[in-house]
């Protein structure tokens, strides 16, 4: 009897070893921040203070916009929920010292990519969601219609800590054009500044531009320069050193994207998958283990489709209904005259 | 028992440097961690970016350390005249606060009750907007005198354009030297045989006479450049030419001095009010002018009670000019901390760098006030 106990003892302890060795294989794949956030509940996601149709909340505060978008998309794959998302709005020169420092895990900030941030500052950029160009906003009565009437003397209302900030001095040095910058923290005050008078352009990104106008008092009295000075390429951006998520962040975003390259959306997420495409029937987690790779279960996709949409649907809700940009421009997919291209997902 | 006294003072000491120890030593491993450098090589580096409003030559083909220099002596700036306005405001205010008019004390009181009572940073707010919403457009200014302009662009003041200006500030040197010695002559001539000097009119003739002097002998030569308008497109203009200081100096300046001043005038109430009646009486009885009760009694015992809680207010005024950073004025803040932080993104370097800069300024600001307050110290003999 004794004997039997013993044994059974020794046989769960066998089982109970082998199991926790392979929990903990497991547990090793997967990041310190997918761990962090899974035990938490809610993916911490730094946006901006207001920038609608890229990260934007309403009076009741739900936040909207494409930037809020990859978030979410982040949290119904980690989560299952894409309302599970803690949103930290931060100013310019706030931002990457809160991801650095561990206050949030995804900056979706309508943030360029750029050499010296992506290597230098401790900062992995992972992806596009949306490429801009930095462009020139005036008064439609100033007679200024193209960038190469600007005169010395021109003050320029910009964000303090932007790529903006250095784009404006290289073009205006190319032009051999002595400006005066007028630099603030926050964005409403820029577009105040402006609007009172204070410069005779307003430059940054031109979908800001673009957003910003609304606020202005009279916004059909200004107008967007048609000359893009830079390129501005914005995406998600995740602390470095912690692959695992790096991969996360960036295959939900490739996800949106492919989504609509293959023409699945929220609608029609669950029908696809039994599809004849077998890239389809990837997507959507109905063929292959892709989302163990990510160590994540297999619907993982499916429910970034179903909760969030398609690329196509999150810039057509936030950007193209609101008026913002109608004209989806280089954000179009690649298979129809745009620059959108992801790896594929396999 | 000497050892027990010191067994203390040794063990914080300990403390202290364990405490300093354990966070430098996290930082540098979290650092490390996220791949972030550590160094101050980036100040020599190239800023490229500009500021609009400098006191030295500056742009972006400078140093990190240059757009550094080019933020602390703009803060300095708005300090200074902010010091220099809040002190004259708050001693007219602190001194009408006494007056026997009804009209003028209440006056006073209700405007140190309001402005004092106030955010500082909703007043800087408010002063920017109001004074953009409420200044001309260049094109529509009234020039003040013929050759000032107050625009939403600026301020714009005519310029001096000198010819051996070293000269010029050599002669005014002098000046300041030739009065000290004058005082100090004065004083013994007091001293030794009860005669007075009529010190000041002496000094402001010296102080004229002699820069006058390098104009005619020197070589120095001075013409006033006065800003003219110049038009940049159908409807935007701005000023050529001229001194141009930028709405948000101006702005800032106002803000700041109108709100340290009611501080200020608290004090010189409480210094003036803290002189017993009976030092006036005394000093009325021995014979001595109102004036003379004024400069010779009441004011020396006055500045005892007031230099200690000026130099409170003037730190405060120092500090908070760093909320320059909310309406564009190119302040240490918003050029170093801001601009230059965001651009290296080295945040520890930056930062150690910004709160050691405003340790200093305090603490020589601090070290004046000590002295200047030792100075007029009752001297016991």
């Amino acid at each position: 009897m004794f004997k039997l106990v013993k044994r059974l003892t020794s046989v769960v302890a066998m089982f109970a070893v082998l199991f926790t060795f392979t929990t903990e294989t497991m547990a090793a794949k997967k990041s310190k921040t997918l761990k962090n956030t899974q035990k938490k509940g809610f993916v911490r996601c730094g946006v901006s203070q207001g920038l609608p149709g890229f990260s934007n909340a309403d009076a009741a505060g739900n936040w909207t916009g494409v930037d809020v978008d990859v978030c979410r998309a982040v949290a119904a794959a980690v989560l299952g929920d894409a309302s599970k998302v803690k949103f930290t709005p931060l100013s310019a020169k706030e931002r990457f010292t809160a991801l650095t420092s561990n206050e949030i895990d995804i900056l979706s900030r309508n943030t360029t990519w750029t050499l010296s941030r992506d290597a230098d500052i401790g900062l992995t950029f992972v992806g596009v969601n949306f490429y801009d160009g930095q462009g020139f906003m005036v008064r439609k009565n100033s007679g200024i219609s193209s960038v190469n009437d600007f005169k010395a003397g021109v003050s320029a209302c910009t964000n303090l800590g932007t790529t903006t900030e250095l784009n404006m001095r290289d073009f205006f040095n190319s032009k051999g054009i002595k400006y005066e910058p007028v630099t603030f923290e926050k964005a409403d005050e820029v577009v105040a500044a402006y609007d009172a008078g204070r410069c005779d352009t307003y430059t940054t990104d031109k979908s800001g531009l673009a957003a910003q106008r609304i606020k202005l008092s009279n916004p059909d009295d200004h107008m967007v320069l048609p000359e893009t000075i830079s390129k501005e390429p914005l995406g998600p951006v995740v602390r470095q050193g912690d692959s695992v998520w790096e991969d996360i962040v960036r295959w939900s975003l490739n996800t949106m994207i492919e989504a609509e390259e293959y023409g699945v959306t929220s609608a029609n997420a669950d029908s696809m998958k039994t599809s004849d495409n077998p890239a389809v029937k990837r997507l959507v987690g109905a063929e292959g283990e892709l989302g163990a790779a990510l160590g994540l279960d297999n619907e993982w996709s499916l429910r970034i489709i179903k909760q969030v949409g398609n690329y196509g649907e999150s810039y057509k809700r936030n950007i193209a209904d609101t008026g913002i940009l109608p004209d989806r421009g280089p954000n179009e997919l690649w298979t129809k005259g745009g620059i959108l291209y992801v790896p594929p997902a396999r | 028992m000497n050892f027990k006294k010191i067994l203390p003072q040794l063990l914080t000491l300990v403390v202290v440097i364990l405490v300093f120890g354990f966070f430098s030593y996290n930082a540098q491993v979290n650092m490390e961690n996220r791949g972030i450098t550590f160094g101050y090589g980036f100040l020599s580096q190239e800023s490229s970016f500009d500021v609009q409003f400098s006191l030295i030559e500056y742009d972006g083909s400078h140093s990190y350390f240059r757009a550094y220099l080019v933020g602390l002596l703009n803060t300095i700036l708005v300090s200074v005249i902010g010091i220099v306005f809040a002190t004259i405001i708050g001693v007219i205010v602190g001194i009408a606060r006494l007056s026997n008019n009804y009209l003028i004390e209440r006056t006073a009181a209700i405007y140190v009750e309001f402005f004092r009572n106030i955010p500082l940073l909703l007043q800087i707010f408010f002063w920017y907007f109001a004074a953009l919403r409420a200044l001309p457009l260049p094109e529509k200014a009234e020039p003040m005198f013929g050759v000032f302009f107050l625009t939403i662009k600026g301020f714009f003041v005519p310029a001096f354009v000198w010819n051996n200006l070293d000269i010029f500030i050599y002669s005014v040197i002098a000046a300041i030297i030739a009065i000290i010695f004058v005082r100090l002559y004065a004083k013994k001539k007091q001293e030794n045989q009860g005669i007075q000097t009529p010190v000041l009119s002496i000094s402001i003739g010296l102080l004229i006479i002699l820069p006058l002097l390098s104009f005619f002998l020197g070589g120095v030569d001075v013409s006033v450049q006065i800003p003219v308008i110049e038009q940049l497109s159908k409807t935007s203009f701005t000023f050529k030419g001229g001194l141009k200081l930028p709405p948000e100096l101006i702005s800032l300046a106002l803000a700041l001095s109108l709100y340290t001043a009611t501080f200020i005038a608290e004090c010189v109430r409480a210094g003036v009010q803290g002189v017993s009646k009976g030092q006036k009486e005394a000093a009325a009885s021995i014979g001595l002018t109102p004036n003379q009760v004024l400069k010779l009694v009441v004011m020396p015992q006055a500045l005892r009670i007031i230099i200690p809680p000026t130099t409170n207010q003037y730190l405060n005024l120092t500090k908070n000019s760093s909320l320059a950073a909310a309406i564009a004025y190119p302040d240490l803040v918003l050029v170093f901390a801001g601009t230059a932080l965001m651009q290296t993104g080295r945040a520890i370097e930056i930062v150690s760098i910004t709160m050691l800069t405003y340790l200093t300024l305090s603490i020589t600001i601090s070290i004046f006030m000590n002295w200047y307050n030792k100075k007029i110290a009752i001297k016991e003999k």
